[in-house]
């Protein structure tokens, strides 16, 4: 499997992820290592096989549309890195 | 005897006729992990005022819990740099489950559970009992290590590919990965969705049994979870296996599997055979392609679990950014580990438009295959015998540099979850150099009486915990 | 080559928030605005081991909305994660529907000035809403508030059927129209309940191939609809006619500066990632659910407009606006109830009570009165107790006080005179002191009868019966 250095560069802006430059050179190597691996799954015949969608293919699973606050909500802020007035500080968006 | 070589069985009964209370276990289990910590370092973060807690409810019962579970009364950082301080505002489903148990602390494992040693762990390693040069599995390691050096009772861990029965055949314990949808997920970390469970690590079968009663059962607030009856499962324990059919799927003892491993468990089929069940070998030959496909659907899924750890809300944050894209991108790069990033980088490229279809969507359809081929054995077979693990526990350092020599760990365990089937490990032997060999059975969804009772069958028949105990080896 | 050369091809993506009590996968209120992170919980801020379940609402009320708008229903569908990074989202994916929408292949029919139209609906599906972000509040920085990340959505697309932006402002309130009458939505859009996403390209007449086509997010008004397609029509033909090609982007309308400004992130093309939600179960809909959604659904816009001009032998022109709200149409099928004279309640709403509310600049869903008073009003109107100018002050006090009419009349002493002895007496008084008036009718003059009725009403301010004084004035004229 040929992985390129842009690709797992490319992979990583997708996952909003920083990656050194060491870090780049080996996930490349590890990605062709592992690529190459999982690309047997190529060589199994499959036709005529549904994908599997879900684990345990259970239907409708709902829930009835009643009001239910959760209680400790200071609890809900509580991990915050930086907060104000109740709400999560993050740098200037616009 | 100390009270912490007993099982809970065990100490339910001495606390049932008041030969003891909560307290004397506490006190107990504290001394040991006093003792035996520093040479283990099973836990991320040790209980406090256990014994004002332990004098409120007399009838207490300690637990260990994976670091992945989400507790209100202890941190919970999936023993990662990124949750190092997380206090979760709310309990999970099984800790509220678990009523009538003291939290002794919370156990170490790879980081996000993404691993199999527990080697990469943020915070420091975990050392197998039985030798403490070897590791001790992962990623519940901190689980099978506390266990099984009598630092707890019994512990909760979590299994996505082989992570509570792999680390419990390195340390020579009792672990059960229970059918998908048998245990709620609400409040375990997710690593990934589709294949996570939470189960029981013992010391023996009839511990795994009670603590399964305990946290089994239909939830409202995991859509995977499945309404079944409630049972006992302690209720089908017994030794009587006569005409059980047990498949050994050929694929499991070939290339790979350590010979002193295979031999071990071609002497579990024998005592099986001698106590009366009926044992065949068989074929399921998409095992094969079990591994790939779980690497791709788990790590797709955990690039997308792993995406809400930005810096806002909780968990650690970068201290410079300038703007929202550096708050994120550094925050992850300094937080997340490399097992963590690597598996990021690899679920994002399996789900990438172009690579979808050649990665996630083909794997899916293995996955059907998968299923299938185990459904068409369990119309055979009621239950199937194989390794838990090729290896057993191996050197520390020897495998966390490849990480694909890493995933091989988990080839006998990993279908199991692609198929969301139930399996059991229960150690066996010890090889030559005194490290403990552990079996795996099978069964069909939601068949964990059988495979309970099967197991139980077995420990009485060899005795595995009478015979042998860790030794801690230098 | 000139604007008239050019044909407008639009699309919508109109999203709009439906009126369930709770969010989509957890039990926290939707109620808009609140204390910041109030109506929330650890699912909704989406705190480390929290899953989803599907509030069922959600999926009864995408069903409705899947009806009304003549689609088909699938049989089965499920969720998908589209994952992406912005603060208003929590888990990092939006947990919506990719390739197996709930609803598929519907329409919905318009009037334009040409005449009726239909415009083709590719899908509906159920999604989450996001978060909000507040700015500079607080001075130094974005601040992330929760409340409204969990709240469902229903997505609908349309086909590119719309012709310009005089039909998708129709077709916008025809969409908004439909979702109130079957009551999934309440489709505020100064709260952001309903939003759509315009697509427009242009291409020129004759031409059967589609031009590249831009799209702009989150439109909350009509006028900023219209506002943002009049700019993007000209922007884009302006470029083709320079010899220019346009390039498909995502675009977002500055209502201040009257400009479309480019939104795209010039580092990566957007890829979602899409993939089944493993968190959540699969959706089965079968055929008995859907019959039983359609045996309770309110009845449409289009068979109550029907049913107003065969039934009630109304104009087309009143049955269309009275039923282009379910506003104005529960109000007067509410009046009739207690008033049967259709063309009277239909002329009071279409000329006083709209003109009133165009006058305050409140909506129809902001009536501070019941169809009921209206009924009222209308029947004492109708016994003679008041006469219509009347009616049209006691209209004025129901819009500012909501009180009932009767209590109106009562307070201000507005009960019509229909005392023969009363009228008798002011006829004569008005008689006396214009005599001019009285030769004037016996010379022809018709318009003479007029003026006296006017001074008549003039001295009982409005209270007397016009039609008693009418004939009272011709008979005591014939005497003379």
């Amino acid at each position: 499997m040929n992985v390129s250095r842009e690709e797992i560069i490319h992979m990583a802006n997708l996952a909003d992820l920083n990656l050194s430059e060491e870090e780049i050179q080996k996930y490349t190597k590890d990605m062709e290592d592992i690529l190459a691996f999982a690309n047997e799954i190529n060589k199994v015949n499959t036709d005529n096989l549904d994908e599997s969608i879900t684990a345990n293919e259970r239907y409708n699973i709902l829930r009835k549309d009643e009001v239910k606050e959760f209680e400790d909500k200071d609890a809900l802020l509580q991990n915050a890195p930086s907060q104000k007035n109740g709400m999560f500080h993050i740098p200037k968006m616009i | 005897m100390e009270l912490y070589e007993l099982t809970v069985h065990e100490l339910n009964e001495k606390l049932e006729k008041k030969e003891i209370t909560s307290i004397d276990i506490i006190e107990n289990y504290l001394k040991r992990i006093e003792e035996k910590e520093k040479d283990v370092q099973a836990f991320v973060t040790i209980g406090e005022k256990l014994i004002e807690k332990a004098k409120q409810n007399p009838k207490a019962i300690p637990i260990g819990i994976k670091d992945n579970i989400c507790t209100k009364e202890m941190k919970t950082t999936c023993s990662s740099k990124m949750l190092e301080n997380f206090v979760s505002p709310y309990n999970a489903t099984v800790i509220e489950k678990i009523e009538n148990s003291l939290i002794l602390g919370k156990l170490n494992m790879d980081e996000f559970a993404m691993g199999a040693s527990t080697e990469y762990s943020a915070f420091h390693k975990t050392y197998n009992p039985w030798n403490i040069n070897k590791v001790p599995g992962g990623s519940s390691g901190g689980s099978a290590a506390a266990v099984a050096a009598n630092m707890v009772p019994w512990a909760l861990g979590s299994d996505t590919g082989g992570s509570i029965r792999q680390p419990a055949s390195f340390c020579g314990v009792v672990g059960l990965k229970p059918t998908y949808g048998l245990v709620s997920r609400y409040g375990l970390v997710a690593f990934a969705s589709s294949l996570d469970q939470i189960g029981p690590i013992t010391k023996d079968v009839t511990d795994c049994a009670l603590l399964l009663n305990y946290i089994a059962g239909y939830d409202p607030k995991d859509s995977t979870s499945v309404k079944t009856d409630k049972k006992d499962y302690t209720k089908a324990l017994s030794n009587n296996i006569k005409g059980l059919k047990i498949g050994l799927p050929k694929e499991y003892y070939g290339e790979g599997i350590n010979p002193e491993v295979k031999e071990a468990i071609l002497r579990v089929a024998k005592q099986y055979e001698q106590m009366g069940a009926i044992i065949e070998e068989c074929s399921i030959s998409a095992n094969n392609n079990a591994l790939a496909t779980y690497y791709i659907i788990a790590c797709a899924e955990a690039s997308s679990n792993l995406g809400r750890f930005d810096g806002i809300r909780y968990g650690y944050q970068a201290k410079k950014y300038n703007s929202i894209k550096e708050l994120y991108r550094k925050t992850k790069k300094e937080g997340f580990g490399p097992e963590a990033k690597r598996r990021i980088i690899l679920g994002t490229y399996v789900l990438s438009s172009g690579y979808y279809d050649a990665y996630y969507k083909k794997a899916q359809k293995v996955r059907t295959l998968v299923k299938q081929e185990f459904k068409k054995l369990f119309t055979k077979y009621d239950v199937l015998l194989t390794p838990t693990s090729p290896t057993v526990a191996f050197d520390i350092g020897t495998r966390s540099k490849n990480p694909l020599e890493m995933y091989l760990a988990d080839i006998c365990t990993v279908s199991v979850n692609i198929a969301g089937l139930p399996a059991i490990s229960i150690p066996c032997n010890l090889d030559k150099t005194g490290m403990p060999i552990g079996f795996q059975l099978i069964g069909n969804h939601f068949t964990e009486e059988l495979l309970l009772k099967t197991a139980y069958a077995y420990e009485q028949e060899e005795k595995f915990r009478e015979k042998h105990k860790p030794e801690f080896k230098k | 080559m000139a604007k008239e050369d050019y044909e407008v091809v639009m699309g919508l993506e109109i999203h709009a928030e439906l009126s369930t009590k709770t969010k989509i996968f957890c039990s926290c209120p939707t109620d808009f605005g609140g204390e910041p992170n109030t109506h929330c919980c650890p699912v909704c801020m989406a705190m480390p081991g929290t899953l989803p379940v599907l509030n069922e609402k959600v999926v009864e009320y995408a069903v409705k909305a899947g009806i009304a708008m003549n689609c088909d229903i699938a049989e089965n569908s499920k969720n998908d994660r589209k994952n992406y990074f912005y603060p208003d989202l929590p888990k990092s994916y939006q947990i919506s529907q990719f390739d197996m929408p709930l609803c598929k292949n519907g329409y919905i029919e318009i009037e334009t000035k040409d005449g009726k139209k239909k415009i083709g609906i590719t899908r509906i599906h159920f999604e989450e809403d996001a978060g909000k972000l507040n700015h500079d509040e607080y001075g130094g920085g974005s601040f992330v508030d929760l409340n409204r990340a969990g709240v469902p959505l229903i997505e609908i697309v349309s086909e590119p059927d719309i012709r310009g932006a005089e039909e998708a402002d129709i077709y916008l309130k025809k969409v908004k129209s439909i979702l109130e009458y079957i009551e999934v939505s309440d489709c505020k859009m100064q709260e952001g309940s309903l939003r759509a996403d315009v697509n427009v390209s242009v291409r020129k007449k004759g031409d059967n191939k589609l031009g590249t086509r831009t799209e702009m997010k989150n439109m909350n008004s009509f006028r900023a609809i219209q506002n943002a397609v009049a700019y993007e029509v000209k922007r884009q033909i302006d470029i083709l006619e320079s010899g220019g090609k346009v390039e498909q982007e995502t675009l977002r309308w500055d209502e201040l500066q009257g400009e479309t400004i480019s939104m795209r992130d010039k580092e990566d093309a957007q890829d979602y990632r899409y993939f089944p939600e493993p968190d959540l179960a699969l959706i089965h809909i079968s055929k008995e659910y859907v019959e039983e959604i359609k045996r309770n659904m309110p009845e449409l816009p289009e068979s109550r407009k029907n049913r107003y001009i065969s039934y009630y032998n109304l104009p087309e022109y009143d049955a269309n606006i009275l039923t282009s709200t379910k506003y104005f149409s529960n109000l007067f099928e509410g009046a009739l109830e207690v008033c049967n004279n259709p063309k009277a309640v239909s002329n009071w709403i279409m000329s006083d009570i709209i003109g009133i509310l165009n006058e305050k600049e409140i909506n129809a869903d902001k009536i501070p009165f019941t169809a009921k008073d209206l009924g009222e009003l209308i029947c004492l109107i109708d016994k003679g107790t008041i006469s219509t100018s009347i009616a049209k002050k006691v209209l004025l006090e129901m819009f500012d006080t909501s009180e009932k009419p009767n209590k109106i009349i009562e307070k201000n002493g507005w009960v019509q005179i229909s005392d023969e002895g009363a009228i008798i007496e002011v006829v004569n008084k008005i008689l006396a002191a214009n005599p001019q008036s009285i030769s004037d009718y016996k010379a022809g003059k018709d318009r003479a009868l007029g003026f006296l009725i006017g001074q008549a009403m003039k001295e009982t301010k409005g209270k007397a019966n016009p039609g008693m004084l009418n004939k009272m004035f011709l008979e005591e004229l014939n005497k003379q």
